[in-house]
């Protein structure tokens, strides 16, 4: 190793516009990766990691100027014509940053043709290669494809092998997996890490998790309001945090519940569903309809105070599966009971009497809300729809919110004046509203940054264990489901994969999938947490 | 608030001032005609004349006419902006509302709009009936009813998948609870914005249809019914042309200018890419 | 891709149909049909031919039926005006119409697009300023009120009178009505092509390309303008009935020989049966150029083309 890092930035600083609600995104930063390493930065939202990269490529937003420090690449100013060739880039989004209308292999062709890789033919070829290389099956196909026509994962291997086209000695690559699912994620990042050490570059990662971290990183810079806090070898920051942020982030990784003693007698089920299958229609060729099975024969069982787990990755039906226990979809077949009722001939017309017993809260805390209604008549709406005086019903939102955490005072106000995590409160508090016994979580603390998921996490528990609701916590991610679910239910295109109770599921997983999705979790060695472990109460 | 906008709203409330009492401003009636006085210029631009913006082929005084002819331009563009606001977003609504055939239905007719230009549609139906000012205060508050339709369509159906719909079902809000109350306001924007864009055309139809000579007939007038008149005189009677195009012009654009400011206030997508 | 083809040609075909039958039941609505489309001086005889040829004894399916049966054999009724067919008069006048406007969607695409690109790319300049102030301009100036002032300046100032008869056939007198005509559309292709080509270059893959190395002007040409390109063309099928519009009002202006006199003409003489050719006509260019905008957009983005089996 060479004594000139790939990359040095000192005393960067990167101003806001005025009337931000700081005065900087970045604020006195200094880094160095030298060849071969993996620095990852770790932030929150907000935290400025991204301004930083975006500064190091020189593509800061307009409003966005760099007003001290220096960024050194191999110990000289950047030269943009090095982007591409010498340092390569990995986005978030890869569909998104693929142009839409321009097959692939026309793309990476260009990325080539630029450089200064002479001849169609030529082009075409390393092209090819390049795509193999990324371990894209049928490199043929992709080439000819458009953007839409693959899926997330393939474009970022698309995305990654413009990076690599000439062994760049720098790689940026800006939370590459957030977009993906976890066996996605795990194939990329091993992928990444592969090709990187295989070339010796340097790897800039940017990310907001702890786990993803454990993982990759050799190096890791904390940031927080656009300040690093702290920064060290990756097992240093990991087990033993020195700043009190960088411990806050580690605790509100979600840990996984202590084992419980299997009860002599399990409660009453609250919600039963029998062979649930849900399809919705499509049209393929001039009229033919065909039926695309979004649910397939799902039973599961919630039982009263309980927590069940549907963990699924995207496309997996979970989301069309609460739209059924919902009946807020006609189902094709199956029997759902709430509180031991048959609502199966119901349809979506459920009556208000049983609608009550169950709410949800959802994934989006800024769609949930409606942006022209305060959020006190909000929660007050949900309890009037059920019955309650005009008076009762202000009585009961002012109690939930200021259960939920929210001051009195916020009664009055609209959602836009508060943060996600807050929103996702008041929406708890509207579900509430009712008193359902049953309350479905989709994704709802999917959206929200680490610390802000921890203190919703112990919000749910906490308000289950005072008010004795069930619940169904649908999630992508098993970290989250391993920290509250008693049962986990599988699913995948629609199908259960596998059921039963969380330890079993964790500890003794059955089905290959299962297997494939608990080997996809970040940080399986648990660096940064204790994920693995059943270890006390997080 | 920019100056072109805080401009373009003196200008409006002035308009709406002269319509509602400009026939205070002068002792002649907007009818009544001078034989001796035919075609005297503007009195203003020191022609010498009595009449401050002169008088038309038969002696009329032009400010009577402009502001009777304002007062109808008004009337039609408000009234008529506001059936196609009514009639287009209640058919989007229920287009939303319904889906399946019903929406089919109301959208095949956006589809047949589109293939006929309001002014054509107009002229057609001005041909075959004898022409009322109510026939064509409907056909020219048609303008575009077919924007409207499409637009609030799109907007509920996009308010319709937003979070707190799903969770008023979930609460068990009756429809017509989660269309009024939580949909229709988050619409409203949108039908806002679309107002001011539709309320110049449905201005600039009226008056190409009364410059044709084929809407509003005389003895009302309107201000495209005095630049006809005043068409085959532009050489020897400008005024007759100008003044009345001025206005017109001018009310379009201060609509228009509003209405963007109104949209980047109201649209937070478009903040950022001011107009003027 | 057949698919969707399919379904725009047939949904096309549905819009005329009932274009059509609108057509119809507004002329049955409004009076005796045979006296309107049998040649004027008919003596009764062809008339009462006329009444029972269109069926008027029969019950109203089969006029309907008949009534487009006879569009099939090109009998459009005939002019009371001038007796001759409606079709003769409108093909007549249509060469005119076509020059003009085609001229004026030329002057406006052209101009609207190169101006729309220029304000985007100096985006928040004089010139883009001056650009957004014009489309407003364009859009809220009434295009008889324009014309009318192009006359009347041509003739202080250039003492030119356009559109005066016998005025030999110029450039100029052309490209004053054409410009007149093209003037809405112009601004609204401006505008729409500026937001169009900013939202394009604020798109993250605007900023993948200039982090993979690819020089502005092929970012700019091989990427942001065509993706760009996609809603104009959307435009294209809009402003055309701008055009068509437009003419009526701005041929009378410019006295200009073409079918929107004509259109006025039939209207004032209440010429039903070349009211209805025409009213027919301009469903059928709308109805045509809708589709091919429709097909075109389905050529440039590949994601409209829907899944690989179609």
């Amino acid at each position: 190793m060479s004594d000139t890092p790939i990359l040095r930035l000192s005393d960067v600083s990167i101003s806001l516009p005025t009337g931000s609600d700081r005065t900087h995104a970045v604020r006195n930063l200094s880094l160095r990766i030298a060849p071969g390493q993996c620095l990852c930065l770790v932030g929150e939202s907000g935290s400025g990691k991204s301004v930083t990269g975006q500064a190091v490529l020189g593509v800061l937003p307009p409003a966005l100027r760099q007003t001290s420090g220096s960024i050194a690449f191999r110990g000289a100013p950047l030269d943009t014509r090095q982007r591409g060739r010498e340092i390569g880039t990995i986005f978030q989004e890869p569909t998104a940053s693929l142009d839409p209308i321009m097959r692939i292999g026309d793309q990476l062709e260009e990325v080539l043709m630029v450089h200064g890789v002479r001849g169609r033919r030529a082009r075409r070829a390393r092209a090819l290669e390049l795509l193999d290389a990324v371990k894209l099956p049928e490199p043929e196909r992709i080439h000819r494809a458009y953007p839409h026509e693959v899926s997330g994962g393939q474009a970022q291997r698309v995305v990654i092998a413009m990076a690599l086209a000439f062994d760049p000695m720098l790689l940026i690559a800006d939370e590459p997996t957030t977009a993906l699912d976890v066996t996605t994620q795990a194939e990329i990042l091993r992928l990444l890490r592969e090709l990187q050490t295989a070339r010796g570059s340097g790897l800039l990662f940017i990310t907001h998790d702890l786990g993803v971290v454990a993982d990759i990183a050799d190096h890791v810079v904390v940031m927080q309001h656009g300040n690093a806090v702290e920064e060290g070898p990756v097992e240093r920051v990991l087990s033993a945090p020195a700043h009190p942020y960088t411990r806050k982030l580690v605790a509100a990784l979600p840990r996984r519940r202590a084992a419980q003693p299997p009860p002599s007698l399990r409660p009453d089920p609250v919600l039963e569903a029998e062979g649930v299958s849900l399809t919705y229609r499509g049209t393929t060729g001039l009229f033919r309809r065909t039926e695309i099975a979004a649910v397939q024969d799902v039973s599961l069982t919630l039982r009263r105070g309980e927590t069940h787990g549907i963990v699924g990755e995207s496309g997996s039906g979970k989301s069309s599966l609460v739209r059924c226990l919902l009946h807020l979809e006609q189902r094709k077949s199956g029997r759902i009971r709430i509180m031991g009722q048959d609502t199966t001939d119901w349809g979506t017309g459920l009556p208000r009497s049983i609608r009550q017993r169950l709410q949800i809260v959802l994934q989006d805390p800024y769609t949930a809300l409606n942006p022209r209604q305060r959020i006190g008549d909000a929660v007050a709406e949900a309890a009037r729809i059920h019955g309650a005086s005009a008076d009762q019903a202000r009585d009961r939102a002012r109690t939930l919110l200021e259960r939920v955490g929210l001051s009195a005072q916020s009664y009055t106000r609209f959602p836009h004046e508060f943060s996600g995590g807050q929103r996702q409160r008041i929406c708890i508090a509207r579900a509430l509203a009712t008193e359902p016994e049953i309350l479905i979580a989709d994704e709802a603390v999917s959206a929200l940054d680490v610390s802000i998921q921890a203190q919703i996490l112990a919000l749910f528990r906490e308000l289950q264990e005072r008010l004795g609701f069930a619940m169904l916590f649908v999630t992508h991610d098993l970290r989250v489901a391993s920290a509250i679910c008693d049962d986990i239910t599988v699913l995948r295109a629609g199908q259960v994969v596998e059921q039963g109770p969380m330890d079993q599921i964790f500890d003794a997983p059955r089905d290959p999938y299962t297997r494939a999705l608990l080997d996809a979790v970040p940080d399986k060695a648990g660096r940064a947490g204790n994920f693995p472990a059943a270890s006390g109460e997080g | 608030m920019p100056l072109v906008v805080k401009l373009s709203l003196i200008f409006l409330v002035l308009f709406v001032l002269f319509a509602l009492f400009g026939t205070y401003l002068t002792p002649y009636g907007y009818r009544q005609t001078a034989l001796m006085h035919r075609l005297e210029a503007p009195g203003l631009f020191g022609s010498g004349s009595e009449y401050p913006l002169g008088t038309d082929a038969r002696g009329r005084d032009l400010v009577a006419r402009l502001a009777v002819g304002a007062q109808v331009t008004l009337l039609v563009a408000v009234a008529g902006t506001l059936i196609g606001a009514v009639i287009g977003s209640a058919l989007g609504l229920i287009a939303a509302a319904r889906r399946g055939y019903t929406e089919a239905a109301i959208m095949t007719g956006v589809d047949v709009q589109l293939s006929l230009p309001i002014i054509i549609v107009a002229l057609f139906v001005l041909a075959m009936f004898d022409s009322s000012f109510m026939l064509l205060l409907f056909l020219i508050g048609l303008t575009g009813w077919e924007a409207y339709a499409r637009l609030v369509r799109a907007a509920t159906l996009s308010a319709r998948n937003q979070g707190y719909v799903t969770a008023q079902r979930v609460l068990g809000a009756s429809a017509l609870r989660i269309y009024l109350r939580h949909i229709l306001p988050n619409v409203f924007n949108v039908i806002l914005v679309q107002f001011t864009v539709n309320m110049p055309l449905t201005i600039l139809l009226e008056t190409a249809l009364s410059f044709l000579g084929l809407g509003v007939q005389p003895p009302m007038t309107s201000l495209g019914q005095i630049m006809s008149e005043g068409r085959d005189r532009l050489l020897n009677a400008w005024w007759l042309t100008l003044f009345p195009g001025m206005l017109i012009f001018l009310l379009a654009l201060s609509i228009s200018l509003v209405g963007d400011w109104l949209r980047d206030r109201l649209d937070p997508t478009l903040r950022g890419r001011r107009m003027t | 891709m057949a698919r969707i083809v399919t379904l725009k040609i047939l949904r096309a075909v549905i819009t005329l149909l009932i274009a059509v039958s609108l057509v119809f039941f507004f002329i049955r609505l409004s009076g005796d049909p045979a006296l309107a489309l049998a040649p004027p001086d008919a003596p009764p005889a062809v008339v009462e031919e006329y009444r029972t040829r269109l069926g008027l004894d029969q019950p109203l399916l089969t006029q309907y039926l008949r009534y487009i049966g006879g569009m099939f054999q090109g009998d459009f009724g005939y002019s009371i005006h001038t007796g001759r067919s409606a079709q003769s008069l409108f093909f007549e006048r249509l060469p005119a119409t076509l020059l003009l406007g085609l001229t004026a969607l030329a002057i406006a695409l052209g101009l609207g697009v190169t101006l729309g690109l220029i304000a985007a790319l100096r985006h928040n300049s004089i010139i883009d300023r001056f650009v957004m102030g014009f489309s407003v301009f364009a859009f809220a100036m009434p295009n008889f009120f324009f014309g009318l002032l192009v006359v009347l300046s041509g003739a202080l100032f250039f003492g030119v009178f356009f559109g005066g008869s016998g005025a030999t056939r110029s450039f100029g007198q052309l490209l004053a009505p054409a410009a007149t005509l093209g003037l809405a559309a112009m601004g609204s292709f401006a505008r729409f092509t500026r937001s169009s080509l900013l939202e394009t270059l604020n798109k993250p893959f605007m900023t993948a390309l200039a982090v993979r190395g690819v020089p502005p002007r092929r970012r700019l040409l091989r990427h942001a303008i065509p993706n760009a390109a996609i809603p104009v063309v959307t435009m294209l099928g809009l402003s055309l009935g701008g055009i068509v519009a437009g003419a009526v009002v701005t041929e009378q202006v410019f006295s200009w020989p073409g079918i929107g006199r004509l259109l006025i003409r039939s209207v004032e003489t209440r010429d039903i049966a070349v009211l209805q050719f025409i009213v027919l006509m301009v469903a059928l260019t709308m109805t045509v150029t809708n589709l091919l905008v429709d097909l075109v957009y389905v050529i440039l983005d590949p994601r409209m083309r829907g899944g690989q089996n179609g």
